[in-house]
């Protein structure tokens, strides 16, 4: 910026600037709204671009540090793993963040590497404020003309109470705009434009396209998702809400339809994507489309996470349906809370707002009896020295260890001389009564254990076996004959090998 | 729920003592149900029975005496007068004399015993925002323990309630005025300098529901940690009683809360906001109700089901 000669300077300031009522100096409220829509995105990065004006303030030398690189991989890595249920873990994140904090100084140590991460997600969050976000200021025309400056209250990452009082970290939805951009259309609409755009990629072999339309995918997927987890979570809130004669069936079964559709498609995608992976020459293509089949994986199983939260929003409806609906008829009319003092409370300004939660907080906490102190009982408690705590808790009593007694019914060695026994070659089957009668020759006892192993094989498990790659397995077949034995009755079983084949679907062959 | 009768304590201790029998009484006397004086014995079991009611979690059920004295409170109408006179000169209001609930008493507004925002929080007194949240806190986990008119008035109801869950409720509300603002194309953000403008839901949306603390405590300014602390202080109060420590604290109503909510606190909101103009629709049905059918329900993103009110 040059400075203005001075003679300059003393003419232009002297004539004030005038101001024709006719032109406004926004053309009108329309373009004003984008103005301030653009303000707003503009602002959404601000805080990006702080982290590297600010990095200069921090105790030591971490201007070498590229911050914004830092927060973008940041709120990548937090959309990435934002889980259905939860988000996700601070403590995971920052570890994440590490190789590409380590990488921009090699030569530093791993504890100013972490300090740099967590410096970063801290604030990303903003935590020294008090509502853990950010606010920008902006101006705005009204339709009077008057010019109003107004707040912008936003967020990069919040952080939601996850299962056990956990904390877990998301990406909202502005940061998730200001990471892909230009999300602000449909997300139905725009998934299906990023998957036929995926497969014309992939079907041209332009595969480090495909990838980042693929990420992006993902990412709407990952939006996609969130808002069917907030749809079920308010209607878990309140049965009364929801139309679940007709609205919530169809809300269920359009999204149910939804998720077999992506699946389909997908499941498509990642057979082309493996077949590219496979036929790939170059070592970089194979490593992409390896890259890309993990990518398409991912949006599938997150399908399938939601279809399986779908199905269990039915079940939920009917239980709280049956709680409300058999309760006995009211005795007289109660207050509606919700609606008539929450719902109507809500949209009014905060300083009448206020009023009202008075009234109820000044009626409805109970009441508090005032302690009175006597300065006697002030000086004992004061004098009396603190409780030591006992740090590492109780002494964990030492364990009586008992050795348990061997209560099996053979011994290791009695089942070895069986299945010895039952290793009966493929085409020479035997029957049960000479195989009791030899195993009686060696022990009393084996019998048993030869006998309950030739009941087994009556029913031999024959899917397992192939799906394991068992090569034979032993099979009875009772032919009718009684068995004739000391011990034993019922009928005497032919007991024989079965070779399996290698493929499931061959038939096996079986001896006769 | 037990009759009181079943409640008499096996001693009686304080009940039947020996009276003066029946003489010439000024008109105005307080007479016990033979039409006998109160002595001063009895004074001290009615400001007995206010004592007993000033231990907002003790129940009948658990104290034989306090059993005793408020089926003395319920039998004998001279008694329960001396006994109501004494809690009115203490500055508190009787709800109710009955085995399930003891004697449930609240605090008049000048009363020693009430609570003052000011001393509950202190950002509170400084800060409107936080003012306005400690408030909704309590009457979204009111609005959550009795969601539906009918639970308010059923003495037997129950309510369950869950320091995430109120959050969750508060913010789905809060979400569905934003998206309603954005379709009517409103700006909801306040202008600089006036932030007493700012729409009540704007603030509570605005402020975080959790944060990370290097305790492991809960963040007390984010809006579960003032839901908590809330709850927390109703457990004090005698109205809820903790049940687990799933979705940041669940919690059961007492019927004490129930009264209290009913006969205090809920009026008492209400005539605050007709004085502010807004004219809730009354009809004892609940107002959020199913929406009409040939609304679309086209998924957009940040879409809540279809909730509709009534007004």
């Amino acid at each position: 910026m040059s400075v203005a000669p001075p003679n300059v300077w003393g003419v232009t300031t002297t004539v004030p600037y005038p101001l024709p009522g006719a032109a406004r100096p926004a053309p009108g409220p329309a373009a004003d709204e984008g103005l301030a829509r653009r303000l707003k995105a503009l602002a959404c990065t601000a805080p990006l671009h702080d982290l590297d004006a600010r990095k200069a303030n921090l105790a030591g030398e971490y201007s070498v540090y590229a911050m914004a690189e830092v927060a973008l991989a940041a709120i990548d890595l937090v959309t990435l793993n934002m889980d259905f249920d939860t988000g996700a873990d601070h403590d995971q994140i920052v570890a994440r963040l590490l190789p590409r904090v380590a990488a921009q100084t090699p030569t530093r140590s791993h504890a100013e590497h972490e300090r740099v991460a967590r410096w970063v997600l801290e604030n990303l969050i903003n935590v020294g404020s008090a509502d853990r976000g950010f606010r920008a200021v902006y101006g705005t025309f009204g339709p009077d003309g008057a010019y109003v400056r107004r707040d912008y209250d936003f967020k990069l990452i919040e952080e939601v109470p996850g299962p056990g009082g956990s904390v877990y970290l998301r990406a909202t939805d502005e940061a998730v705009n200001v990471l892909v951009g230009a999300l602000d259309t449909d997300v139905t609409s725009a998934q299906i434009a990023a998957e036929v755009k995926l497969e014309v990629l992939i079907s041209r072999g332009r595969l480090a396209d495909a990838q980042l339309a693929a990420e992006q995918a993902r990412y709407r997927t990952v939006q996609y998702a969130e808002t069917l987890r907030r749809t079920l979570e308010a209607t878990r809130r309140n049965v009364r809400a929801v139309d679940w004669l007709q609205q919530v069936p169809d809300l269920i079964a359009e999204a149910l339809d939804h998720v077999a559709d992506r699946y389909r498609h997908e499941n498509a995608i990642l057979t082309n994507i493996r077949k590219a992976r496979d036929e790939a020459e170059e070592p970089e293509h194979k490593r992409r489309a390896a890259e890309l089949v993990d990518i398409v994986k991912d949006c599938i199983r997150r399908h399938t996470q939601l279809q399986s939260r779908l199905l269990e929003a039915g079940p939920l409806f009917r239980a709280e349906q049956d709680r409300q609906a058999f309760a006995t008829p009211p005795a007289r009319a109660g207050l509606d809370l919700y609606g008539q003092l929450v719902a109507p409370l809500l949209p009014l300004p905060v300083e009448r707002a206020v009023r009202v939660t008075d009234a109820f907080f000044a009626r409805g906490t109970g009441l508090r009896t005032p302690g009175a102190v006597r300065v006697t009982d002030l000086v004992d408690l004061l004098l009396t020295p603190p409780l030591e705590r006992d740090h590492l808790g109780a002494e964990m009593p030492e364990p009586d260890l008992v050795a348990t007694p061997d209560d099996s019914r053979f011994s290791d060695e009695q089942l070895e001389a069986a299945l010895d026994l039952l290793d009966l070659p493929h085409d020479a089957p035997r029957r049960l009564s000479g195989l009791l009668a030899q195993a009686r020759r060696t022990d009393p006892d084996l019998p048993y254990l030869v006998a309950l192993l030739a009941l087994h094989a009556a029913s031999p498990p024959v899917g397992t076996a192939v799906r394991q790659g068992e090569p034979q397995l032993l099979f009875a077949v009772d032919d009718g004959t009684a068995l004739d034995d000391p011990e034993f009755g019922g009928a005497d079983l032919v007991l024989g090998t079965a070779r399996l084949a290698a493929h499931p679907a061959a038939r096996q062959e079986r001896t006769p | 729920m037990t009759d009181e009768r079943d409640e008499r304590a096996p001693d009686g201790h304080p009940a039947e003592q020996p009276r003066e029998p029946s003489r010439e009484q000024p008109r105005d006397a307080l007479r016990d149900r033979d039409g006998g004086a109160l002595t001063a014995g009895d004074v001290a079991d009615a400001a007995r029975l206010v004592g007993f009611a000033l231990q907002p979690k003790l129940l009948p059920a658990r104290d034989a005496e306090y059993a005793e004295l408020v089926r003395r409170h319920r039998e004998d109408p001279g008694f329960a007068r001396t006994a109501d006179a004494v809690a009115a000169g203490l500055g508190l209001i009787v709800l109710e004399v009955s085995p399930r609930a003891g004697m449930a008493v609240a605090a008049a507004e000048d009363s020693v015993f009430a609570v003052r925002m000011g001393d509950y929080a202190r950002r509170a007194a400084s800060d409107a925002g936080d003012r306005f949240l400690h408030g909704l806190a309590h009457l979204a986990a009111a609005a959550l323990a009795f969601p539906r008119p009918e639970d308010l008035a059923d003495d037997g109801y129950i309510g369950r309630i869950t320091v995430n869950g109120v959050d969750a409720f508060v913010r789905q509300a809060c979400r569905r005025l934003e998206e309603r603002a954005e379709e009517a194309g409103e700006v909801t953000d306040p202008a600089s300098d006036t932030p007493g403008l700012e729409a009540a839901w704007r603030v509570y949306s605005r402020r975080s529901a959790t944060g990370a603390t290097k305790d492991a405590r809960r963040l007390a300014g984010s809006t579960t940690g003032i839901i908590g602390k809330a709850v927390a202080f109703l457990v004090d109060s005698g109205f809820l009683q903790r049940t687990g420590d799933e979705a940041g604290g669940t919690y059961r109503t007492t019927a004490r809360y129930q009264l209290q909510v009913r006969d205090m606190a809920g009026s008492a909101a209400m005539a605050e906001l007709l004085e502010l103009g807004v004219v809730p629709v009354a009809d004892g049905t609940a107002s959020l109700l199913p929406a009409a059918s040939d609304d679309g329900l086209d998924l957009v993103p940040d879409a809540g089901l279809p909730f509709h009110t009534a007004t």
